[in-house]
């Protein structure tokens, strides 16, 4: 705690005082304590993750599609392979992706300027959190080039057999490093947890109250509330799995368990203690993935709608309903382990009544959109987005959440589409939205609108092209998990023999959608250095990110400290000379007709 | 209709006093007037006091995250117990010396603090040394209950009880080795007197969050000992 006393005492006396950036390279964009400078190397950890994660779909995809051919280069994709890739897909896109560029790349650059701050609270503990993550990414690529290379027990590791090194290839040193890496990777989260609650609850400029905050404020609070209870369980079960595996324990290991012909020394642990533990973290990581997108595209539809937030409260208040219901759902991931009917019947419960306050956002979300004159711009297009696949991939959440049903289908690509839409899809839209809107304040430049049109629909489509049809998949019983369906041309499994045109399809849009997503990083990387220059508000919206210069100087406000005097989404106030009143903008001394208009109804001009 | 804006309320600005520490007024309900924001460390008018909060939120939200983490293996614990090949151990009898040496540290932290408080610096340092000597002779007392453990033939993997034994007091005592370089970092900022009311103030927050830390780890040690060896 020391170093970050230090920075205080960094502090001048005078009343306005400006930040000097440092100087040297590796001070500025390296070991930067800059929340912008951490923010963007969040977002180049995410980019680099995803194409990654990305690459392995692909390999799954081919495999899946033509499992015997020999493909240059990689040779044939053996079963443990394609496990392996499996393992590691979803390890990384979970973990290195949905987590951190929503709450570790946005939330880091824009939760300090949006509350009207000149950094974090904590920078140098901001900067720790970044290089911890970032040495547990390198734990997990490194899985790969050890003796067996990266395990194949899938992202979710259940034990008995990911505690037991012989238990298949990829078990022994590469899931050691699975699980070392996610291990400093929820020390990197917490850090960064600590820092936005402590930032957001201190760091406020004047007049920004709680209820006056943007959405994504709520949203990036909420998050790193859940990954401060969420992560530490993980932590801990991962400290146990490690003893098992490496001390001799047996925490999740039962007696007799009988591997490769060989009866294993443990007894008198329970591997359904693992999936409690896990799915306790697991469920409320679905929601640090998705909340942040929630916040961007509810910020993003109000923004070019030009209208208020509909139901600000209401949204605040689902935020926090989804966030709590969260931790009590689980079970729901337990269905098929052999669960009591009592306890199934009680998380079904708990987890169905997530669609209320789920509901109560898309439906604000519409409230938002009803009547307005939308400004069809790239960023509101992936909101849009976002709303669509949130719905789409929620409702079958509705189908999984009842025992009677997700029985059948919990082992099927069913579950494949569902949460890959709603968590993976969605969550990705919202990351796209935000990039595309916040790009102009990032780095001055307007993003290529062209492009990210094209973009976003061969994106839109190419994403229900690939999990629709998984759902079909599902229903005719696919099962998941699964390396290859045919052998030799020959299917193994007849009933699913009618499903082989699909399973191409999703691999050609699968193809298709991968193959334009360099179409976004060369429009990033074009809009970089030859974008249109965006001007301080290019949107012409209303909260504080967008009263600085873009991009923001290093003490962000330029030395001055902002002041609030109003709500986040003030758009067509009757009466007002533009259709958005900034939150920095004093009402004017004397004016006549505001009296009139009070909280509520700012849109219409509605007269109580 | 349901609120869409939430608050277009006519807002005067105030004239802002020359506030020292204090945070700005919060005038009542959310929303209303510029004074509603915290302002942390950082204070606007003039000279710049240091404020103590931002790091006593800090620390309750990193014993929140703590507790978690004891939280899970605790219900680990618990879940495991109700199975088979579950002898619990013999309880070490320097267990007993443990906690009275953990519980005696947290009552000379107070009273350091409390000294402290009253602005006495030597009282501060007199209780302050103890309180680190106490905290390491709880290590060493745990360090020899393991050896007695071990000497009995009782090792990590030896049943499921002995591996919660080992791996709650390991842990208890990686968090409590932290609390240690924290004392010895408060004694070290007692060699050299600051002038500076800013330097005081600082000092004075971290013997505050140091020691809710210490406390934390003495309730959480009771809480463990409770388990491991009266719940069974």
């Amino acid at each position: 705690m020391a170093d970050e006393m230090t920075v205080h005492e960094a502090h001048g006396a005078e009343a306005v005082h400006r930040h000097e950036p440092p100087k040297s390279f590796i001070r500025k964009y390296i070991f930067s304590l800059d929340h912008k400078v951490i923010g963007v190397q969040y977002l180049t950890l995410a980019l680099v993750a995803v194409f990654v994660g990305m690459v392995l779909s692909i390999l799954m995809r081919m495999s899946l599609t033509w499992p015997d051919m020999d493909w240059p280069i990689i040779g044939t994709i053996k079963p443990d392979q394609y496990l392996s890739f499996l393992t590691i897909h979803g390890t990384m896109m979970v973990f290195f992706v949905l987590t951190t560029a929503p709450q570790g790349g946005f939330g880091n650059y824009f939760l300090p300027i949006q509350i009207g701050a000149e950094d974090m609270a904590f920078p140098v503990l901001n900067m720790l959190s970044f290089w911890v993550t970032l040495v547990g990414f390198v734990f997990l690529v490194a899985s790969f080039f050890v003796y067996e290379g990266a395990p194949i027990g899938g992202w979710t590791a259940y034990p008995p057999l990911s505690a037991i090194p012989s238990a298949g290839p990829g078990q022994g040193a590469g899931m050691n490093l699975w699980i070392i890496s996610i291990a400093i990777f929820c020390v990197g989260s917490l850090l960064g947890a600590l820092n936005f609650i402590t930032t957001l609850i201190n760091m406020r400029a004047r007049g920004m109250s709680l209820m006056r905050m943007p959405l994504t404020c709520w949203a990036w609070f909420t998050t790193a509330v859940l990954a401060l209870l969420a992560f530490p369980v993980l932590l801990a079960a991962g400290v146990l799995l490690y003893l098992d595996r490496n001390a001799g324990t047996s925490f999740f290991v039962p007696a007799g368990l009988f591997i490769k012909d060989i009866v294993q020394p443990h007894s008198g642990g329970s591997p359904i203690l693992w999936q409690h533990l896990f799915w306790f973290f697991g469920h409320p990581e679905v929601y640090i993935a998705i909340l942040p997108g929630m916040g961007a595209t509810s910020h993003i539809l109000s923004t070019f709608a030009r209208k208020p937030v509909f139901g600000y409260r209401a949204m605040v208040f689902a935020i926090f309903a989804i966030g709590l219901l969260g931790f009590f759902v689980w079970g729901h991931h337990m269905f098929i382990s052999g669960m009591s009917p009592y306890s199934a019947m009680a998380f079904s419960i708990l987890t169905l009544s997530i669609g209320v306050p789920s509901a109560v956002k898309t439906f604000n979300w519409l409230g938002t959109l009803w009547g307005a004159k939308i400004r069809f711009t790239t960023p509101m297009l992936f909101a849009l987005g976002f709303v669509s696949l949130f719905v789409a991939g929620g409702i079958t959440g509705l189908v999984l959440g009842q025992t009677g049903l997700d029985l059948p289908m919990h082992d099927t690509y069913f579950v494949l589409g569902h949460f890959h839409l709603v968590m993976g899809v969605a969550a990705i839209f919202g990351m796209f939205a935000g990039i595309y809107f916040w790009f102009p304040k990032m780095f001055g430049r307007m993003m290529s609108e062209r492009l990210g049109r094209i973009h976003f629909w061969i994106t839109f489509i190419g994403v229900y092209s690939i999990f629709i049809p998984m759902h079909i998949m599902g229903i005719v019983g696919m099962p998941r998990r699964y390396s290859r369906f045919a052998e030799n041309g020959q299917q193994i499994y007849g009933f699913l023999e009618s499903l082989h045109p699909l399973v191409l399809f999703v691999t050609v849009a699968a193809v298709i959608t991968f193959f334009i997503q360099f179409l976004f990083l060369f429009n990033l990387l074009w809009s970089l250095f030859k974008g249109k220059k965006a001007g301080n508000n290019p949107w012409e919206a209303t909260t504080l990110e967008w009263d600085t210069t873009s991009p923001p100087p290093h003490d962000n406000f330029a030395g001055v400290h902002p002041v609030v005097y109003r709500g986040a989404y003030e758009f067509a106030v009757p009466g007002a000379p533009n259709d958005y009143i900034m939150q920095t903008e004093p009402d004017p001394a004397g004016g006549s007709s505001s009296s009139e208009v009070t909280s509520g109804n700012g849109h219409d001009g509605h007269k109580h | 209709m349901v609120t869409t804006v939430t608050s277009t309320e006519r807002v005067k600005q105030k004239t802002r006093v020359g506030v020292g520490g204090t945070p700005p007024g919060r005038n009542g309900r959310n929303g209303k007037g510029p004074g509603g924001g915290g302002d942390g460390g950082k204070k606007r008018d003039g000279a710049q006091r240091f404020s103590p909060k931002p790091y006593r939120v800090t620390l309750w939200i990193l014993i929140a995250a703590i507790f978690m983490m004891f939280a899970a293996m605790i219900a680990a614990y618990v879940n495991l117990s109700q199975g088979e090949k579950w002898p619990p151990l013999k309880t070490p009898r320097l267990l007993w010396l443990s906690t009275g040496l953990i519980l005696a540290s947290s009552l000379t932290f107070e009273a350091a603090r409390r000294s402290l408080k009253a602005g006495s610096d030597k009282g501060y340092v007199r209780w302050l040394l103890p309180t680190l000597l106490f905290g390491l002779g709880f290590l060493a007392s745990q360090v020899f209950a393991w050896r007695e453990l071990v000497a009995q033939g009782v090792y990590l993997a030896t049943n499921n009880h002995s591996s919660f034994f080992y791996l709650l007091t390991g842990a208890h005592a990686v968090h409590l080795v932290v609390g240690i370089l924290a004392l010895v970092y408060l004694l070290l900022r007692t060699r050299r007197r600051r002038a500076e009311t800013n330097a005081e103030l600082r000092r004075r927050a971290a013997a505050g969050v140091v020691s809710v830390y210490w406390h934390f780890m003495d309730g959480l040690w009771l809480l463990l000992f409770l388990l491991l060896f009266v719940w069974k």
